[in-house]
């Protein structure tokens, strides 16, 4: 035997060539292809004014989605985030009914948010209930509680320096949703991808038991990780209600699939594991550009629907056609 | 017609007695390696052929091309001597080709007698599953091989020895006339070992080949006619087991000598690490106490179901003890989770790595630096140079053999998994470390490293706990050795007190 030193590469190949090779380059490819036609499909597209409308179509429910990248990675879903916008629209309608101001609204917005996520959180990691089942059923409890405050009414009246947080602009068309956007967006990839806290996500969602038997503490990382979704749906909730100047029940109804649609075509794994956040950045812009594009050609919305749900099984199914193509 | 298959004569002791199920110079190639390179390999009825080699010496690939989950590059399979491709798995079924698997894939959820005749069930009329024949055929078939277990259960409250019952019983039920068993005694007690064997003389007296994967040589040395050795995807001999020693197969193994002997050791004993007083749990075990000093190893020796592992869960924090109380260098400790354990210096290697010890769809880096996180970042940030650092350090320490520190642990074989667990655990700066069968499903040439590191640990001071069901590595490595049946010490025996008699006596307490 030899007795010479056994050098093992660190990696065989480059990170720069993994990228290369990754679901959110084709990704890019596909946002990119859809941004052309956009622009040849109509006139009114290559816009600086309506390209940034068309970012509101996103931004809100992105703002979920990344905390949700990191929730499905982890194995774990959480079915009730647009009923926690519901409830926590309808905690702010309620304080500006009492007369609280816009510093006040941001609070409770944010504070029902996370007092929501905390109590999913509660029932899954200590009592161990499933996920799915659990925010199933608060996705009801959560926006029932919003149906009886409010019956067929709405609550308006928001004052005018909280409707900045959804109408206002940063500078020329940069709006304060869209900084915001940007801004979470880097500190999740941060979180996931140069943090303790993010690599214990990945080996949580790869073997839950295999990570507790290495000493990482799954319970408190899976609590934290509802705990950051229900913000995420308060901060949410915070725009979308500073957006639309009211608050009805029906707020924000169906936006639970659409992140995990936008968080699925980001190439996160839905058996939990694998995923990027720059992947979900990608998805929430081809998202927004398909039906910002749609609504340009005066689409309906239900074709629209049609449209993002063929999208979602088109680039999933086109690796496995391509694989399935070379191996012939 | 009787051509005989692969390039090597029969063994000398069958003269004519064609085989059922040949290979014929089979090769198997997949994307930059070789598995199998021209092997030959013959089944006779009636007959146990042993399969030997090392772990990534081409056993699995031959279970597969055998029962038709791979396809050969070239060569052939030969049923009574007829070329027989087996394109698809039915294709082996059809021409009585069944394996039991190391891991038996059968399904928790469905009662026995679904499990054993699933894909093949008995039909009514109306081509619905008549159910009351499939549990009368299904009680018979599990009566024929002796077992006691009712047909209308559900597989999941069987044990694991019954669960392998009921596989053979599925095997059966096929009519097969070649029985493949991959490791079917890795789970096993010291009854359950004696009754498939038991078995395996009654599938052998109604004329079944028998391919008998194993790597303990008693139990080849017990229950094979013949043997096969293959080395890195070749054939290095085969053979009737009579004429070859345990040292023969063994140098046919690994290509040189391995001295079965364990590593010598002046065992330099230092004061109490670890004292263990009245650890207690309300099913699994009760009044366990003991104490560990640096640089000792102490084995946990017991027949399966003793409560050895089950206590050492809870001692790393897994399970919570009803009763008990854990000391740490003199001082009490409270360990309540696993990160706990590892804060105090604890660690486990879980006998199922698969599951617990590594996660194997993560690479081989990520694997090592996962407990010592807090170690190579800075304020939760992680810092990657230090990462590599910190994992190329102790892979080299242990020796791993990987294409890459970026693999994937799962691409590993399972004595390269096994460094990677240890590796981990090393990189705490632990000062017990619980070795929970540390060379199960390990081949013969990584075992001797496992040892020889082991010794090497004691030597720098680490106190060890090896729990271990194999008599020779209890005797072997142990310096102390404790003694568990039915979840109570009922022996703590010196190193001059070892004799696999006493240790057999004490755990079966007789």
């Amino acid at each position: 035997m030899s007795t010479t030193e056994r050098l093992i590469p660190d990696r065989l190949r480059s990170p720069m060539e993994q990228k290369l090779k990754s679901w959110e380059t084709l990704l890019l490819l596909v946002a990119i292809a859809i941004f052309v036609a956009n622009s040849f499909a109509s006139p009114y597209f290559l816009n600086a004014w309506n390209l940034s409308d068309a970012t509101f179509n996103f931004t809100e429910k992105a703002m979920i989605a990344f905390a949700m990248a990191l929730l499905i990675i982890s194995g774990e879903i959480d079915l009730s985030v647009a009923s926690i916008i519901a409830l926590a629209s309808t905690a702010m309608g309620a304080a500006v009914q009492m007369g609280v101001g816009t510093p006040g609204l941001v609070l409770i917005g944010l504070g029902v948010g996370v007092l929501c996520g905390a109590f999913n959180g509660l029932l899954v990691t200590r009592m161990g209930l499933p996920s799915i089942v659990v925010t199933i059923g608060t996705m009801s409890l959560f926006r029932g509680i919003s149906f009886i405050v409010l019956g067929d009414q709405a609550f308006r009246g928001y004052p005018a320096s909280f409707s900045w947080f959804g109408q206002g602009y940063v500078w020329w068309v940069i709006s304060f949703e869209f900084v915001l956007f940007a801004i979470i967006a880097v500190i999740y990839a941060v979180l996931l991808h140069k943090t303790n806290f993010g690599r214990a996500v990945y080996a949580i969602g790869n073997n839950a038991t295999g990570a507790m038997f290495s000493g990482i503490r799954v319970n408190r990382v899976k609590f934290i990780l509802f705990l950051l979704t229900g913000l995420m749906s308060g901060v949410a909730a915070v725009c979308l209600t500073a957006r639309l100047g009211s608050t009805r029940p029906s707020i924000a109804t169906g936006w639970e699939l659409e992140v995990v649609t936008m968080v699925v075509l980001g190439g996160v794994s839905i058996l939990g594991g694998s995923g990027t956040i720059i992947g979900v950045v990608i998805a929430a812009f081809v998202m927004g550009l398909v039906t910002f594009g749609l609504g340009l050609l005066n689409v309906p919305g239900i074709v629209m629907s049609i449209v993002i749900g063929a999208l979602l099984i088109g680039v999933i199914a086109l690796p496995r056609l391509w694989s399935m193509w070379r191996a012939d | 017609m009787l051509t005989q298959p692969g390039s090597n004569a029969p063994p000398k002791d069958m003269p004519g007695e064609p085989a059922v199920l040949a290979l014929h110079e089979v090769t198997k190639t997949f994307p930059g390696v070789k598995a199998l390179s021209e092997v030959s390999l013959s089944l006779y009825p009636g007959k146990v052929t042993a399969l030997i080699g090392e772990n990534g010496a081409g056993k699995s690939t031959v279970v597969k091309i055998l029962t038709g989950i791979y396809q050969p590059n070239g060569g052939n399979i030969l049923v009574d001597g007829k070329p027989t491709p087996f394109p698809v798995p039915q294709a082996a079924a059809n021409n009585g080709v069944t394996a039991i698997h190391q891991e038996t894939v059968l399904f928790d959820e469905l009662s026995v007698a679904e499990n054993i005749f699933l894909g093949h069930a008995p039909h009514n009329a109306l081509g619905l599953i008549d159910l009351k024949t499939m549990t009368e055929k299904a009680r018979a078939l599990l009566e024929s091989i002796g077992a006691n277990i009712d047909p209308d259960h559900k597989l999941k409250d069987l044990g694991i020895a019954n669960k392998h019952l009921v596989a053979i019983a599925r095997a059966l039920s096929i009519d097969a006339r070649v029985v493949i068993m991959d490791e079917p005694t890795a789970a096993l007690s010291h009854k359950e070992i004696e009754e498939l064997y038991d078995l395996v003389e009654s599938l052998k007296a109604q004329g079944k080949a028998i391919l008998f994967i194993s790597h303990k040589f008693d139990e080849i040395f017990r229950i094979a006619d013949n043997y096969t050795v293959f080395r890195d995807g070749q054939l290095i001999g085969d053979g009737a087991i009579a004429d070859v020693s345990e040292a023969d197969l063994v140098k046919m193994m690994v290509g040189r000598d391995v001295s079965q002997i364990f590593p010598e050791r002046t065992p330099n004993v230092g004061d109490a690490v670890l004292s263990v007083q009245g650890y207690a749990h309300p099913t699994e075990f009760d009044d366990i106490s003991f104490t560990l000093r640096k640089g000792e190893i102490l084995g946990f020796y017991g027949l399966v179901g003793a409560g050895r592992s089950e206590f050492m869960q809870s001692l790393f924090g897994i399970t919570r003890p009803s009763a008990g109380a854990v000391e740490i260098d003199g001082t009490p400790v409270e360990i309540k989770s696993p990160a706990d354990a590892v804060n105090n210096g604890i660690v486990y290697v879980p006998e199922d790595r698969g599951k617990q010890g590594a996660v194997l769809d993560l690479p081989i880096f990520q694997n090592i630096t996962l407990p010592s996180l807090g170690r190579i970042s800075n304020n939760g940030f992680l810092r990657l140079a230090e990462e590599f650092k910190l994992a190329r350090e102790y892979a080299e320490r242990l020796d791993l053999r990987a294409a890459s520190l970026d693999t994937h642990v799962g691409n590993l074989s399972g004595g390269n998994q096994q460094k990677v667990v240890i590796a981990k655990w090393l990189a705490t700066h632990p000062k017990v470390i619980i070795l929970d069968e540390p060379t199960k499903g390990v081949d013969i040439g990584s075992k001797a490293a496992v040892h020889d590191f082991m010794a090497e640990l004691a030597a720098q001071g680490l106190a060890i706990v090896m729990v271990s069901s194999e008599i020779p590595e209890v005797l072997g490595m142990s310096d102390r050795v404790i003694v568990m049946r039915e979840g109570r010490i009922v022996a703590e025996l010196a190193d001059h007190e070892l004799e696999p008699e006493t240790l057999v006596r004490h755990a079966a307490g007789i």
